[in-house]
């Protein structure tokens, strides 16, 4: 073998003596070397030759794909008192994530190839791969689709109006169309927000307790139950973010059975809490969608298991202390993420880490349909989290590489945590 | 102490800065118009700037369900709620509780019967969590638009009934609670029906027992939840629970200031 050139001004590095998730089904020790930014070679311990290169010891520790985030809100452009490219970033990083995926609710939105361009500039001085997702109508109104194949050129890897769903059925279905012969998703925030005027929170027993208006599981499922009819139509892909409530799993379950090609996600605070937590009104548990009660939080870990949902994307939502620090319906929604993702992945796959890595990284590789993430191979970048299953920590508002602290898991405690996050080689962050 | 007002009030605001003043406090009202707040200033600076300026409590009405509570975190003086949002509205459901009791011995076993827009009224919520706690059983009535299925799960000792009629004779107290018109209008439910379904009247005050409590926090709709002649009639207690609030409302604020006032 020969040995490439250094294209990124790395040097070798090999990963040494730790337990490798390939994420392509297997789990063994053995040592990962990585030369040019690639994965370079993959062998049993102790069988890759001694050339000099920089040696990461990984004994103990788990080696797999770096993480994708299907779902996060990088703020910029124009709202860079929430957060920057640069720090979102820095919060994936830490997070085990070496590619994100921005949405467009930016100010302006993201609506054009020169804006989707602009996030991708070194200038940005982004820790991870940022890979956008535009707006599917011009400004997220709902009326005019963008141009897709425009902003396909310029990066964009799906299309959404998230946060301002598509609820017109005739340009969710034109979306669908020019998103399926371009081969990339539609992704819908799927509520009904005829029916959430108001709501700032899951319509049940602590909503009314608490004097707040609450939305309706129906809200999810009734938009879930329309895209899904239109995907089958169109026989375009439909990715449906931050699925919430049992009754729109169940319509994914079926929609999927006939054959709709629908895929979804999770967020790690809908698999973890419901709505009892947002408490006295703590607006680091208000999120749309909303914390839903009980057996929905169970019937996500279910859908996980089960393969319904395909993948975990953190819906990472900074926000500034100021904001949040308001009355409960005035504060904004929406939590940050990143940082905690892996411990709560790792919870919920009770503790097959295998699972976890499906979760975080070789399935929303999958759902985006890209061949060369989520995997550990010889020729592909290097894209590499290494983590401590077992390690206790607690999660805190100094420690957090976000601009925002938005979270509602500060000072909570959680076992499993990133050691170190590699991008095209270049380690990006160690703990 | 401040009197911290982001909406309109009558009976609480006057009844807070008479109990004050009847304690020797000072007062100063701080509401929504002629003030920072139109310019943007945010409940946590108003709140800092009013205790920065020698304020020793902060009696709070507002819009917003949890306001006060967001002004307890922030703050170390006492925070008042004089009623927030659809929440709660502690003082009524105290002065409330202290008008059954110059009539009842005890409110344990008492049925009380709270008719209205139960969903949206805060005066419900603090009463069930107040009532039911010293042992009387709150039965809500009402339709389903202003009275969820879920609002029996507030306490224990809650439940609810679309069936005013046969409520009544049963009912030691009945706590009528206010419509609006325009509440109604949006929810597409008729005035009509409403007034047929469970507007007090003369006629069904008939069906409760002779000696039921009729109770009104205010302001009252007459000719919508009630009609003007039970409204006025010698068993409504209206007046005597505007009384009661000056009095239970310095017992609150002596209770808050520790007794320095």
């Amino acid at each position: 073998m020969t040995r490439k050139h250094d294209v990124t001004g790395t040097h070798p590095l090999l990963i040494s003596g730790g337990t490798l998730i390939t994420g392509t089904g297997e789990m063994r020790r053995g040592d990962l070397l990585i030369e040019g930014g690639n994965i370079a070679a993959i062998d049993d311990v102790g069988r890759i030759p001694e050339r000099g290169q920089t040696v990461l010891e990984a004994r103990g520790l788990l080696v797999s794909p770096g993480f994708i985030d299907l779902h996060v809100h990088l703020r910029e452009p124009g709202q860079s008192h929430k957060e920057t490219i640069a720090t979102g970033t820095a919060a994936a990083a830490a997070g085990g994530f070496s590619t994100v995926c921005a949405m467009p609710n930016t100010t302006p939105v993201n609506d054009s190839p020169e804006i989707t361009a602009w996030m991708q500039k070194p200038q940005r001085r982004a820790m991870v791969k940022v890979r956008p997702i535009a707006a599917a109508t011009i400004g997220s109104s709902g009326e005019r689709l963008t141009d897709f194949s425009a902003l396909v050129k310029a990066g964009a890897v799906a299309v959404t109006d998230d946060g301002r769903p598509i609820l017109g059925a005739s340009i969710m279905r034109e979306a669908l169309m020019a998103s399926g012969a371009l081969g990339i998703p539609v992704i819908q925030h799927a509520e009904d927000t005829r029916m959430s005027q108001g709501c700032t929170m899951h319509e049940g027993p602590t909503s009314f307790r608490l004097g707040l208006r609450g939305v309706k599981a129906e809200a999810e499922a009734s938009i879930v139950a329309r895209d899904i009819e239109l995907a089958k139509e169109t026989k375009a892909h439909l990715h449906v973010a931050h699925l919430s409530t049992a009754a729109a799993l169940e319509q994914v379950r079926q929609g999927r059975k006939s054959g709709a090609y629908v895929t979804c996600e999770v967020t790690p605070h809908h698999l973890l809490l419901t709505d009892e937590e947002v408490g006295d009104y703590d607006t680091n548990c208000k999120m749309n969608p909303p914390l839903r009660a009980e057996s929905d939080r169970q019937a996500m870990w279910e859908g996980l298991h089960d393969g319904t949902i395909d993948c975990i994307a953190t819906d990472h939502a900074p926000h500034a202390a100021h904001e949040k620090d308001q009355e409960f319906d005035r504060a904004p929604f929406g939590v940050t993420g990143l940082e905690t993702a892996l411990p709560i992945a790792l919870m919920v796959a009770g503790g097959d880490p295998q699972l976890a890595v499906r979760w975080l990284s070789s399935n929303p590789a999958s759902v985006m349909g890209w061949k060369d993430v989520g995997a550990l191979r010889v020729g592909v970048a290097a894209d590499i989290v290494i983590f401590d299953p077992a390690e206790e920590w607690t999660f805190t508002a100094s420690e957090s590489k976000s601009k925002s602290k938005n979270s509602p898991f500060i000072g909570k405690g959680f076992r499993g945590r990133v050691q170190y996050t590699i991008v095209d080689g270049r380690v990006v962050w160690s703990l | 102490m401040a009197l911290l007002f982001y909406e309109a009030s009558t009976r609480t605001r006057c009844s807070f800065e008479l109990a004050a003043k009847s304690l020797g406090a000072s007062t100063t009202l701080v509401s929504t118009t002629a003030s920072s707040i139109e310019k943007g200033e945010s409940l946590v600076d108003t709140g800092a700037t009013l205790a920065a300026m020698g304020a020793e409590c902060i009696v709070i009405r507002h819009p917003s369900s949890g306001a006060p509570h967001l002004l307890a975190r922030h703050l170390t003086i006492p925070i008042v709620n004089a009623g927030d949002g659809m929440h709660e509205h502690p003082s009524q459901a105290l002065l409330d509780c202290f008008t059954i009791l110059q009539h009842r011995r005890s409110l344990q076993g008492l049925r009380l019967l709270l008719v209205g827009d139960i969903f949206h009224s805060r005066v419900a919520r603090s009463n069930a969590l107040l009532l039911t706690r010293l042992g009387a059983q709150v039965t809500f009535c009402g339709p389903p638009a202003l009275l969820p299925d879920v609002a029996q799960t507030i306490a224990p000792g809650v439940s609810i009934t679309r069936d005013f009629d046969s409520a009544l004779p049963t009912a030691d107290g009945i706590m009528m609670l206010r419509v609006q018109k325009e509440r109604l209008a949006g929810l597409q439910l008729s005035v009509d029906d409403y007034i047929r379904d469970y507007q007090l009247t003369s006629q069904r005050m008939a069906l409760a027992p002779e000696d039921a409590l009729v109770m009104h926090p205010g302001p009252m709709v007459r000719g919508m939840e009630l009609t003007s002649e039970v409204a006025d009639c010698a068993r409504s207690l209206v007046l005597e629970q505007v009384r009661n609030g000056v009095a239970v409302r310095r017992a609150i604020l002596l209770r808050a200031l520790g007794g320095r006032a």
